[in-house]
């Protein structure tokens, strides 16, 4: 968030109607549900009533994360995947993030624009979401939203991260399935996923493997896996011209494959529990920070701030007495 | 994990500050013509403007933008037009989204719209109208005003909240 955006405490209405728009919601009604998706991203009271009247309907759905630096074609993946995810009859719900400016709270949400024969479907729904200050590559309402598409009878969900760099991966403690998506000729593109993209994907994909070098960039993944001691679910490496459909049905096939291993593995819930944890630990944390925030805003901590710009006292021991200032019983 | 941005280069002086949370608006272009250059730096300014703008890219039938802006809980909605087809084309969405309960959404042109033609778009629900040399500003700033004063009629009972 900018410090000049002040959060609303009553964005999203009352709890009281934020229940009933949910009931509304899940009962089919499109027009709650994207009103819906606003107030879980607004988060507060509203949110947290509407969650607990979602939550336990979720739980169904299919989540495939997708991830990738920026213009790696996520958004036109994601656009095809939609298309063979509705010849098979699923209805899909599709969540594109695009990033906030740091500058002036706004963004530019572009995903649509390459997703435009989804729009007159009513089997798809699509919701943009701004990444509002949140780290990862996800924003921090995603879970929410997710479980609240997952409600309403979308049994595919599609998640798109911002364009990512190298240690991004929240998107991992969403999707069940990771796919992440590079292209060729990124130069030492391949050395740069070795530390964090590579170790959460369960499918690795090459898009645009009708430019030069694609042959390579595939390769080159390969045997990086091979240095690896084998694990049980090899991550399969696969080459795709996503703005033609090439190879988008053999990467549905490997998503597929990867949910049957989930299974069959019985480690699917060990996952869930795992991407659970992640979830309730992560809300946690803002919930902390946001108290953190208000106190330290606090004008009584102004000459304490004093004294650290001063050089008279350490941050680390004005940060110690700031924490244990932090109003922890009041509900929020 | 740094929340507070650096310094912006050029802050603008005494802008009045985002609406929070930020307004949703979708900005598109119905119809067959492809110059979408005016759309997208509208859709810029906006979101300098601190806004979320969702843009659909060209060449959007009118259900389809209607369907958007529902999924995208949009607050207002802009159509960039330069065909000449304002006249069939405004209608038809505006048709569109009263057929999804969204005829309260805030509605505005811009683009190449003959004077003698705005008082039938006006007519027809269309808040605002913008042609060639509109100050960026006035868009802004009607597009705040227009979001702000929709969100106070939606909750009539909740009190301006204070930080």
């Amino acid at each position: 968030m900018t410090d000049g955006a002040a959060r609303t405490p009553s964005a999203g209405g009352t709890a009281e109607s934020a229940r009933a728009l949910a009931d509304r919601a899940l009962a089919g009604d499109r027009r709650a549900l994207a009103r819906l998706l606003s107030v879980l991203e607004a988060g507060g009271p509203g949110a947290a009533a509407a969650l607990r009247v979602v939550y336990p309907r979720a739980g169904n759905a299919r989540i495939v994360g997708i991830t990738g630096p920026p213009g790696s074609g996520k958004s036109t993946l994601v656009a095809a995947l939609a298309r063979l995810y509705r010849r098979q009859q699923a209805r899909v719900g599709v969540l594109a993030i695009d990033p906030t400016s740091p500058y002036s709270g706004g963004a530019l949400l572009g995903d649509r624009i390459r997703m435009p024969d989804l729009a007159g479907d009513e089997g798809v729904f699509i919701r943009s979401i701004a990444s509002r200050g949140a780290c990862g590559g996800l924003a921090a309402a995603a879970a929410a939203l997710t479980a609240a598409l997952d409600a309403a009878g979308y049994c595919r969900i599609l998640v798109e991260t911002v364009g990512v760099g190298q240690d991004e991966v929240a998107v991992a403690q969403l999707a069940e399935t990771t796919v992440v998506v590079t292209v060729p000729g990124l130069g030492d593109e391949v050395q740069a996923l070795k530390a964090g993209l590579l170790e959460v994907a369960d499918v690795l994909v090459v898009n645009k493997a009708d430019r030069p070098e694609a042959e390579r960039a595939v390769a080159e993944l390969r045997l990086l896996q091979s240095l690896a001691p084998a694990a049980a679910w090899q991550p399969p490496v696969l080459a795709t011209i996503a703005t033609q459909g090439d190879g988008v049905a053999a990467l549905l096939e490997a998503i597929d494959a990867h949910g049957a291993y989930l299974l069959a593995s019985g480690t699917a819930d060990a996952r869930a529990e795992a991407r659970a944890r992640a979830v309730v630990l992560a809300a946690a944390q803002a919930r902390l920070a946001d108290r953190l925030g208000t106190t330290a805003a606090a004008p009584a901590w102004q000459a304490a701030y004093r004294e650290v710009a001063a050089h008279q006292r350490s941050p680390y021991d004005v940060a110690a007495e700031l924490v244990a200032a932090v109003d922890l019983t009041t509900e929020a | 994990m740094s929340d507070a941005a650096p310094p912006a280069a050029d802050a603008a002086p005494a802008a009045p500050p985002p609406l929070s949370p930020p307004a949703r608006v979708l900005v598109a272009k119905p119809g067959l013509d492809g110059h979408d250059r005016g759309a997208k730096v509208v859709a810029r300014a906006l979101r300098d403007a601190g806004m979320e703008v969702i843009y659909t890219g060209i060449r959007q039938t009118p259900p389809a933008i209607a369907e958007a802006a529902l999924q995208e809980d949009a607050e207002a909605v802009g159509l960039s037009i330069l065909s000449g087809a304002h006249l069939t084309l405004v209608p038809r969405v505006l048709e569109e989204l009263r057929a999804r309960e969204m005829g309260d959404v805030v509605l505005w042109v811009g683009g190449i719209i003959p004077a003698a033609d705005v008082p039938a778009l006006r007519a027809l629900g269309v808040a605002a109208v913008f042609g060639p040399g509109s100050p960026m500003d006035e868009t802004v700033r009607f597009v705040r005003e227009a979001v702000a004063a929709r969100r106070a009629r939606a909750e009539p009972a909740s009190a301006p909240d204070g930080p």
